[in-house]
């Protein structure tokens, strides 16, 4: 039985190669395609005040990575085609009289027309705007102390913010993707795997004529389940090395930890696969099901955005979702290498979600075998 | 071409896509669960970010700093610890993303006008996020810095000092900055395209794998009849889902439409002439469904996730990536969908576009009708 399944499975030389071609591909264009970093916004900046104080601050912007200046001597009239045409996210319009207001202390105001379009670049563009003329407004303000009251500057008060990122020192996206590709993967293929290979025998009548063998019941869910327990055993060990010898994405816990949770979570995708399985009556309804079953469930996993950023209603979703626990093991065990005195909680979750899905999926098996 | 042949296979797809109850729940529930789940579930929004403080002195001035970053609705002052480990035990185990360590001598430097540093300490697993709620926490507190310098100047003896600079920030598109607006047209794309391939690849490869396709051919039925006549029933689909996702979006989130209806539909037409062309040319290489499903998966969900720009902007990703996004349809789509839906923005500026989804469309159309051909000699 175990045998005939992993023959099924590996006798076609296209199903082998989708059973570990797609993983590498998927974990490649991941790792190089899945960036939210924002650098070199397209900037337009026109400047009707052209004085030292306004180039300095253009200066500032071009200096800065996060700011691509494409458009200085543009007019005021061209900005709206500009970001209608997507040529620039950004436009700023420093008025005349702007070094005269800030020469006689007053507060100078600087136009900002923001492509909001794409929220989060728009939001990180934004940040990094008052970034730069924070730091502008500050030196501005002290040299102009120090011309008033040179003894005032000498003891002023000023609060910075020292920012220690932990776990992904450089704010690296692929660091953060990598391990979270290889929950998905593992979900996917064997969610597939596993209600496929019930329908199809379903469909093509073969279910029948094992069921007139000799085979126990549980002889064939084990032998339904067992090979693709294997295959994303298998699959997981191929994509973790590959994230971390292509990748460099650091394994900081430990490997014991990381097999643990993945059996655990393997369990609970099987139990998916069976369940499906038992509810479709075509290999076409199979995947459309389970595509039901996946997507919510890595969106829900917290796998792209934070769940905490999610409506409440939603959040509470997410605990019933096994691949947001998986997803929380894989990143802690990967970049801040804890270990099970941290992530007991979310082994068992996996466990109790486990073992009431897999008693629900062999026990409606069960019935839909009759 | 015969009309009534083509009607014949039409009519006898489309039986038999109502016979199966759930296939009718899949193309009218998929997309609704879709947009749900991308729609709230997808949100770049940084809001109510778990944050423990280590107030190291607890004197007035600490909790007046601690106080504008409660003030914020970006941050969450969850918890406060009495020490260094317990802060380290609450990043490590994901109870806060944030921890904030004011030093001992806080006051003491602020009022003898010294510098002052407040530790920030960020977990920076989740890249995105640390990144903005390092700029949040940084303009929490160079406002509340301004301010004490404010008092100080104040305090000896200059009076009425203003803030040197003012940005008055204008979003145009997306008024409140929500990545909802940006997320919802972009799940159109995503639904219209494993609806458009997966569909079609697998009904098709169905007929291969049971052997219905060669019985198909022995009749009078021409290569392209065959291939019009079980893709047409797909096509509607494929739009009627494009209006239940337009819908959904526009009454039920509340993104706005823009832009014209007409440039829509075009795109739209062209976009599943594309993809069904692609599910067909999938159903007729694959020889199984299992193969033709992880075709599918592989050769137009995949891109049309990764390589639209959906979440992930395109100019940011390497050139070589950059070069391979435009093999995809969904690229294009994408832009003009969001055009559309966003900007408003005229056909004129979404000409290239256009013309290049509809090479697309012709030349697979072309591929396909001539793999099919092949395959059947």
């Amino acid at each position: 039985m175990l045998i005939k399944e992993f023959i099924q499975v590996l006798r076609d030389k296209r199903t082998r190669f989708m059973l570990f071609g797609p993983p590498i591909v998927q974990m490649l264009i991941f790792g190089y395609a899945a960036t939210l970093e924002i650098k070199h916004v397209p900037t337009a900046i026109v400047d009707y005040d052209n004085t030292e104080a306004s180039r300095d601050l253009i200066s500032r912007f071009a200096a800065s990575e996060y700011f691509d200046v494409r458009h200085l001597r543009a007019d005021q009239r061209q900005i709206p085609m500009l970001i209608d045409r997507g040529d620039v996210t950004l436009a700023m319009q420093i008025n005349a009289g702007f070094a005269q207001n800030l020469g006689k202390g007053q507060t100078a105001h600087i136009q900002l027309i923001v492509d909001s379009s794409s929220s989060n670049t728009a939001l990180i563009g934004l940040g990094y705007v008052n970034q730069v003329a924070g730091n502008f407004a500050e030196d501005y303000q002290m040299s102009r102390l120090m011309r008033l009251s040179p003894a005032m500057t000498s003891g002023m008060p000023r609060v910075v913010l020292d920012h220690r990122p932990w776990y992904n020192t450089d704010l690296s996206d692929r660091w953060f993707f990598i391990p979270g590709v290889i929950g998905n993967l593992i979900m996917v293929i064997v969610v597939n795997l596993t209600a496929f290979a019930v329908v199809r025998e379903r469909e093509i009548g073969t279910l029948e004529q094992i069921m007139v063998t000799p085979i126990r019941r549980v002889e064939f869910i084990l032998g339904k389940t067992v090979p693709f327990f294997l295959i994303g055993l298998l699959d997981s060990i191929l994509v973790t090395a590959f994230g971390t010898l292509w990748f460099g994405v650091p394994l900081r816990g430990s490997i014991g930890v990381l097999a643990v949770g993945t059996i655990l979570f393997l369990i609970c995708v099987l139990a998916i696969g069976l369940f499906i399985s038992t509810i479709s009556r075509t290999q076409q309804q199979a995947l459309m099901t389970a595509f039901f079953f996946i997507m919510p469930a890595i969106v829900f996993s917290g796998f792209g955005t934070p769940i905490s950023s999610m409506p409440e209603a939603m959040q509470w979703l997410t605990y019933l979702d096994p691949l947001r626990y998986f997803q929380e093991i894989l990143r802690s065990v990967y970049l801040k290498g804890v270990g099970l005195d941290v992530l007991w909680r979310q082994m068992a979750a996996m466990a109790i979600l486990g073992i009431i899905m897999l008693t629900i999926s062999v026990f409606r098996f069960q019935k839909s075998l009759d | 071409m015969k009309l009534h042949r083509l009607k014949a296979i039409v009519s006898k797809e489309v039986l038999q896509i109502m016979r199966d109850a759930r296939s009718i729940a899949i193309v009218v529930g998929m997309p609704v669960i879709m947009m749900l789940a991308f729609g709230y579930g997808i949100s770049f929004d940084l809001k109510h970010l778990p944050v423990y403080v280590f107030d190291r002195e607890g004197s007035r001035q600490s909790q007046d700093l601690l106080k504008h970053f409660q003030a914020s609705e970006y941050f969450e002052v969850v918890q406060t610890v009495n020490s260094y480990p317990a802060l380290v035990r609450a990043i490590d185990a994901g109870d806060c993303k944030l921890g904030l360590v004011v030093p001992h001598d806080f006051s003491h430097r602020l009022n003898s006008g010294r510098p002052v540093s407040v530790q920030a300490l960020i977990d920076g697993t989740d890249s995105n996020s640390a990144n903005i709620a390092i700029a949040y926490s940084q303009a929490v507190v160079r406002n509340y810095s301004q301010q004490i310098q404010f008092d100080w100047i104040r305090r000896h003896g200059q009076s009425a000092i203003q803030s040197p600079l003012s940005i008055d920030a204008r979003t145009w598109f997306n008024e409140n900055l929500e990545s909802m607006a940006n997320i919802v047209p972009g799940v159109i794309v995503i639904v219209m395209a494993v609806i458009g391939t997966f569909l079609t690849a697998l009904t098709i490869s169905r007929e291969w794998e049971r052997g219905t396709m060669e019985q198909l051919i022995s009749t009078p039925v021409t290569a392209f009849e065959l291939m019009l006549g079980k893709l047409a029933p797909y096509f509607v689909i494929g739009l009627l889902d494009t209006f239940l996702c337009t819908a959904l979006g526009v009454l039920w989130f509340g993104i706005p439409f823009r832009g014209s209806w007409i440039l829509f539909l075009i795109s739209s037409t062209l976009f599943l002439m594309v993809i069904l062309s692609v599910g067909y040319f999938i159903s007729v290489v694959a020889k199984s469904q299992l193969a033709a499903s992880q075709i599918s998966l592989f050769a137009t969900f995949l891109p049309t996730f990764l390589l639209s720009g959906f979440l992930f902007p395109i100019d940011q990703m390497p050139v070589a990536i950059q070069a391979v996004t435009y093999l995809f349809p969904a690229r294009y789509y994408m832009t003009i969908v969001r055009n559309v839906f966003l900007k408003g923005s005229a056909i004129a500026l979404l000409l290239d576009e256009l013309i290049a989804m509809s090479i697309m469309a012709f030349l697979l159309v072309f591929v396909a009708t001539r793999v099919f051909k092949k395959k059947l000699s």
